[in-house]
């Protein structure tokens, strides 16, 4: 298993986790959400900034070119 | 939080993260949709082979925790024929580029089309020779910058699945990288079909074609196939004069009927002669074991 750890993911309450250290910062994420949930920091990197609104389609996973991002599937 | 980590799961252990390609690529997306079918349908590392040759699409093989071949410039298909008549049982998957299947391998492509043979095709197309520094493809369209067509390009473009569909491949079908749960139903399908499959997936590279080409971002790219790329059955309603630069995408051709060549092969080759009587070489063998025993004897370095 590559990626983020367990312990990195242990206590996360949002249902988007979002890599940093894979992230490359295309914004095909912040663009395609239909919610507008995430939005590129002053890092040049993607950030969850409204959870609350997420409806977890999964289309910046989907899209994700770099395997940053993880959406919570309900199971 | 149960998150989904599927393609966590089947990247490869010990190569380098985050990928090699440039920001905004579409490639890492069809790797991902590559990873979600290989999970659907319980392809392990047992029975699948990837083949890959000369260019960014290539690295895919890199990535996936498989057996893969890293061939000469477009040559993978060939290499791959060879891997599917060894061992028929394998599913053998060859990701390659426009240039490595339209242009140096085109060769190697129709008549792999032609012969029917199992193996699944995924072409990237982004229409332009990228990891070299963006030299014109035979996909380029008309009209379009490189840096080798820098007034525009003048020559016409190839339609990689019109001529996969006129060679005679039995699943042929267009995607690409914005229609996202599209390219995971095509490429299921595609591993699923028995024969010669073919899948020409739309992938912008902004790094070396869309700067040139008016687009101010990746994004944008993305934009411009979400506009322009229309379903086959609405493309077939729609007017001649309207269908200048749009590209239909869909599944082109499924046919079920042809035979594959591996099996055909078994059927007309190797079976009718399983039960047939062959020569007996064990006397010429004993009779120059004994001849090169006598030289032996007389001298001679043997």
């Amino acid at each position: 298993m590559r990626g983020p750890t367990e312990k990195e993911l242990e206590g996360y309450t949002s249902p988007v986790y979002v890599y940093r250290a894979w992230c490359k910062g295309c914004g095909i994420c912040v663009e395609f959400c239909p919610k507008n949930v995430l939005e590129i920091d002053d890092q040049n990197k993607c950030a969850v900034v409204r959870p609350q609104d997420c409806i977890k389609c999964k289309l910046c996973q989907l899209r994700c070119p770099d395997f940053a991002i993880i959406v919570d599937d309900g199971k | 939080m149960a998150f989904d980590r599927t393609a966590h799961k089947y990247l490869r252990k010990n190569f380098k993260m985050p990928t090699i390609w440039c920001s905004g690529c579409g490639i890492g997306i069809i790797l991902g949709s590559i990873f979600k079918a290989l999970e659907d349908l319980n392809m392990t590392g047992d029975n699948t082979v990837f083949v890959g040759g000369i260019g960014c699409s290539s690295r895919i093989p890199f990535y996936v925790d498989f057996d893969a071949l890293h061939t000469t410039h477009g040559r993978p298909i060939a290499f791959a024929t060879g891997v599917k008549f060894a061992k028929p049982d394998l599913n053998v998957v060859v990701v390659a580029g426009d240039g490595d299947t339209a242009a140096i391998g085109g060769n190697h492509f129709i008549h792999a089309c032609r012969r029917n043979i199992d193996i699944t095709l995924i072409v990237i197309n982004n229409k332009i020779y990228g990891m070299t520094g963006g030299q014109y493809s035979p996909t380029t369209k008309s009209g379009e910058k490189t840096t080798t067509s820098p007034y525009g390009h003048i020559e016409r473009s190839f339609d990689i699945s019109k001529l996969a569909a006129a060679a005679g491949a039995t699943y042929v079908a267009r995607s690409s990288v914005y229609h996202v749960t599209h390219l995971d139903k095509i490429i299921k399908e595609a591993f699923a079909h028995k024969g010669m499959s073919v899948v020409e997936i739309m992938s912008p590279c902004w790094t070396t074609h869309g700067r040139r080409n008016r687009f101010k971002t990746p994004v944008e790219m993305y934009k411009w196939l979400k506009d322009n790329m229309i379903p086959l059955n609405a493309w077939e309603k729609l007017p001649e004069d309207k269908r200048a630069g749009k590209i239909p995408y869909g599944v082109f051709v499924n046919k079920k009927d042809i035979p594959e060549y591996c099996e055909a092969y078994y059927e007309h080759i190797i079976k009718p002669n399983l039960n047939k009587k062959r020569r007996d070489f064990s006397e010429d063998i004993e009779a120059m074991k004994i001849k090169l025993e006598i030289k032996a004897k007389e001298g001679w370095h043997v």
